[in-house]
């Protein structure tokens, strides 16, 4: 027979003032096993939970209920103070007499008549409690960062420079990311490989963290400090152990195709490095194009490499490895327009309709012009630009309603390098709105147009070829006229969108996509680079668009997040967790199949029953990885699930006192 | 769980009471999932909204933990009405309960319809921890239809008596 208190608590007047707690405090005593009930002016104050644990030795309670405010508010703080009884933390329910009650009824009588019920409510559940136990976990030490951009590379030397091992995973033959295809970032116009190539290799040649590119996650199991993750490497076809970077395999092979890395403005190799400084500074083959690999013929890396490096045999590899923590931080990709807009040309649009990222390697000194602003159609200098801004950004119904954040800035940017480098040209920026919030980012854009850029508030309608140049159709919506501007270039400033990995890697790690499979931190405002998957993280524009600044300062968070994670040996595990009762279960696997954390497993046991020794499948609850939503017991067909802390007679124990 | 169990005496004594006196108000259980419409709630409350007292909040993890036998063994005990309510399909603190919860109480809604079971008794709503306004809409939403239906008398109607 259980001795329960029940302490209600006044809250000042918060509940005072609409809920007759003497009244309460009476009717709380005639409940069955209640052998205590007391109010208090504070419950959660000093003095508060004093009297409460007075009460328990005074009255030998074994177990409690506080009328106070939400559990969501001070149920930690209530079991921290039973930590100090003898009775078990988890011996404790709240009944939640102020947000729930006292502040959204003003009749007293109601009021007081609700919160009773919440009580005896309260006090039918906890006579079924049990007491419930934490287990340790331990935490494997190691990180895994899955994306070798800016916040990939940030977050892995942070977590590396505290100690820790890190492993970090790149799909791409370099690490580097779109960072590094970008000439100049805004608002200080600094070199952006001249920011970005000395981390790539401080990262490349840091003791403590394993590279791999051309690597993709391909499955996650396990939980919080114990990942278990299978990384899938493509074939290089190069031994990198050998491999001394040389280079004379890439300017020997006769294979020329278009560099993903140049956008496709310009050319690379079958056997390459994406770009100079690549890291690792070492070529890979790719196989879709050598002719070797396809016809048989060639070979001219194979006999001309000094150290006998090129293997057309390689094979992929896969490893299973076990991290502590995972740090997601796969990029963006931009939205695929021509698709989308059929009216600035399409899939048949002119080549000289290009994207900010393809003026970005256009405007490069290492690009495939040198740096020189050409037309890719036939080489010449542009001498009229148009930039179009908000391009898939902004526009639910073509593509995607929300902003993309930077491209306001890199418009300005593009117009002002533009304009430094061909002094004669125009350039025309078609805009909805400027948005420069950021340090420097306003006055960045304000000597944009002081260097000439003219700024015309309006979309544009239509882009068509005439006569050699590119008329774009718009409208100046401060001026109230339709606009026709001819121009040599048009440069589209397209919005990010999430990398096509997102989808995948999100439902393998347990992080929920938004609407538009952004991955979602945990909370918007309060823990913006958690997710609801235990020990995962997100860095950089996997979360959703953003700027270099943003991007670098959430990786350096996130790494801090780990590094906490990693600062205990153990972690207490959730108590309220499902169990599967081994007499009850028939091995269905209903509860398999239906928790969203592949918790429960199907075991054998053997076990005597009826003095026969039987063995079984039932299913076996995982405490690590077991989140404690409660979705396998009601799947459960025998009845053999049950969650603590909210099981199925607490429930129904419940329900039957409010009915009384 | 017996369905055709009897109503209890006091529900009954309730009832009567109810259908003496002219105002009746209704008693509805509410399961709302931890993570979004408990939160909701207590958002309401934080914000101070007013909304009727016959709302009884039960807490639950997930709305996927809710077992139709729950609202089942409410409407059999007396409540007047049995809402349950989550977080909105694809925002599931646990990834997919709520999915679960969709499928399993609209099929077992439309049971309960064919069985004559008014539908505004059993309703399910998706709430937000944002959503306080909506919370309480819904609550007085729920509230009013409930008090407009009457009563529910579970199980038998009143002239069988299963204990003779």
């Amino acid at each position: 027979m259980s001795r329960i208190g029940v302490f209600i608590c006044h809250c000042g007047s918060n509940i005072g003032a609409t809920v007759d707690v003497p009244k309460v405090v009476e009717a709380a005593r005639t409940l069955p096993h209640v052998v205590y009930a007391d109010d208090n002016k504070y419950t959660c104050s000093d003095p508060g939970q004093q009297s409460i644990r007075d009460a328990i030795e005074e009255h030998d309670l074994d177990r409690i209920v506080i009328a106070s405010c939400s559990p969501r508010m001070h149920e930690l703080t209530f079991r921290k103070m039973l930590h100090q009884t003898r009775i078990n933390p988890y011996l404790l329910e709240i009944a939640n007499i102020r947000e729930q009650c006292s502040w959204v009824h003003k009749d007293i009588e109601a009021g007081t008549a609700k919160a009773i019920d919440l009580v005896r409510m309260a006090a039918a559940k906890i006579d079924r409690d049990t007491p419930l136990y934490t287990t340790t976990i331990p935490v494997n030490k190691r990180a895994l960062v899955i994306g070798g951009g800016i916040a990939g590379m940030q977050a892995a030397l942070d977590i590396a420079d505290a100690g820790y091992p890190v492993t970090l995973v790149e799909k791409e033959p370099s690490l580097g990311g779109k960072m590094v295809m970008l000439d100049k970032t805004f608002p200080t116009m600094d070199c952006s490989a001249c920011i970005c190539t000395p981390k790539m290799a401080e990262v490349g040649t840091h003791p403590r963290i394993e590279v791999r590119t051309c690597a993709e996650v391909e499955k996650v199991a396990g939980y919080v400090g114990n990942f278990e993750v299978t990384i899938r490497e493509a074939p290089k076809h190069v031994d990198y152990e050998l491999c001394t970077g040389c280079g004379l395999c890439e300017s020997k092979c006769p294979t020329k195709i278009t560099s993903e890395f140049d956008q496709g403005l310009g050319k690379r190799k079958a056997i390459y490095k994406p770009f100079a400084q690549a890291v690792p500074s070492k070529p890979t083959i790719d196989a879709a194009h050598c002719r070797k690999i396809n016809e048989g013929k060639c070979g001219v890396c194979e006999k001309l490499c000094p150290t006998g490096a090129i293997r057309f045999d390689d094979e992929e590899k896969r490893s299973t490895e076990t991290y502590g923590a995972i740090i997601v931080a796969i990029g963006y990709q931009l939205i695929d327009w021509a698709d989308l807009y059929g009216e600035y040309g399409g899939r048949v649009a002119s080549p000289n309709v290009i994207t900010g990222l393809q003026f970005e390697r256009l405007v490069n000194a290492s690009g495939p012009t040198e740096g020189h602003i050409q037309r890719p159609s036939d080489g010449t200098e542009p001498k009229s630009v148009v930039i179009v801004k908000c391009v898939g950004s902004r526009d639910p119904h073509k593509g995607k309603a929300y902003c993309s954040r930077a491209c306001c800035m890199y418009g300005a940017k593009h117009a002002h390098q533009y304009l430094d480098k061909v002094p004669d040209g125009r350039c025309y920026v078609f805009y909805m709105d400027v948005r420069t919030p950021g340090k420097g980012y306003d006055e960045f854009y304000m000597n944009t147009q002081r260097d000439g850029a003219v700024y015309l508030r309006g979309r544009v309608s239509k882009i068509y070829e005439q006569g050699g140049k590119l008329v774009c159709l718009g409208e100046d919506t401060l001026a109230g006229a339709t606009v026709q501007v001819e121009a040599d270039l048009v440069v589209l400033e397209t919005a990010m969108v999430p990398a096509d990995d997102a989808d995948r890697l999100g439902s393998m790690l347990g992080v929920t996509r938004d609407k538009d499979l952004w991955l979602s931190e945990a909370h918007p405002k309060l823990r913006p680079v958690e997710t609801n998957s235990g020990g995962v993280y997100l860095a950089g524009t996997c979360q959703g668009p953003k700027d270099i600044p943003d991007t670098v300062a959430q990786a350096s968070a996130a790494a801090m997040k780990v590094c906490i994670l990693f600062s205990k040996d153990e972690l207490e595990s959730n108590a309220m967790i499902a169990g599967s009762d081994v007499g009850l279960c028939n091995g269905c696997g209903a509860c398999v199949a239906i928790c969203p954390y592949q918790a429960v497993t199907l075991e054998e046991v053997t076990r005597r029953e009826n003095s026969v020794m039987v063995t079984r499948t039932v299913s076996n609850v995982n405490p690590g990885l077991c989140q404690g939503c409660g979705a396998c017991t009601v799947a459960c067909k025998p009845g053999a699930m049950d969650l603590k802390g909210f099981s199925d007679e607490q429930i129904m124990r419940e329900v039957e006192a409010l009915c009384l | 769980m017996p369905v055709n169990e009897a109503p209890t005496a006091s529900a009954a004594t309730a009832a009567t009471a109810a259908t003496a006196a002219t105002a009746f108000e209704p008693t509805i259980l509410a399961f709302c999932c931890h993570w979004c419409t408990y939160s909701g709630a207590d958002l309401a409350g934080l914000n101070r909204m007013s909304y009727p007292a016959n709302v009884r909040v039960l807490r639950v993890p997930c709305s996927g933990r809710v077992n139709p036998q729950f609202v089942l063994t409410a409407l059999n005990k007396g409540c007047d009405g049995v809402l349950v309510c989550g977080c909105h399909p694809g925002d599931c603190h646990y990834v997919s309960g709520n999915y679960f919860a969709r499928r399993r109480l609209m099929a077992f809604k439309r049971l309960l319809e064919f069985t004559g079971l008014e539908p505004e008794r059993f309703q399910v709503r998706w709430i937000s921890g944002s959503e306080a306004g909506k919370f309480r809409d819904t609550v007085i939403e729920v509230c009013d239809q409930i008090r407009a239906l009457g009563p529910y008398r579970s199980g038998v109607s009143d002239d069988v008596s299963l204990n003779g």
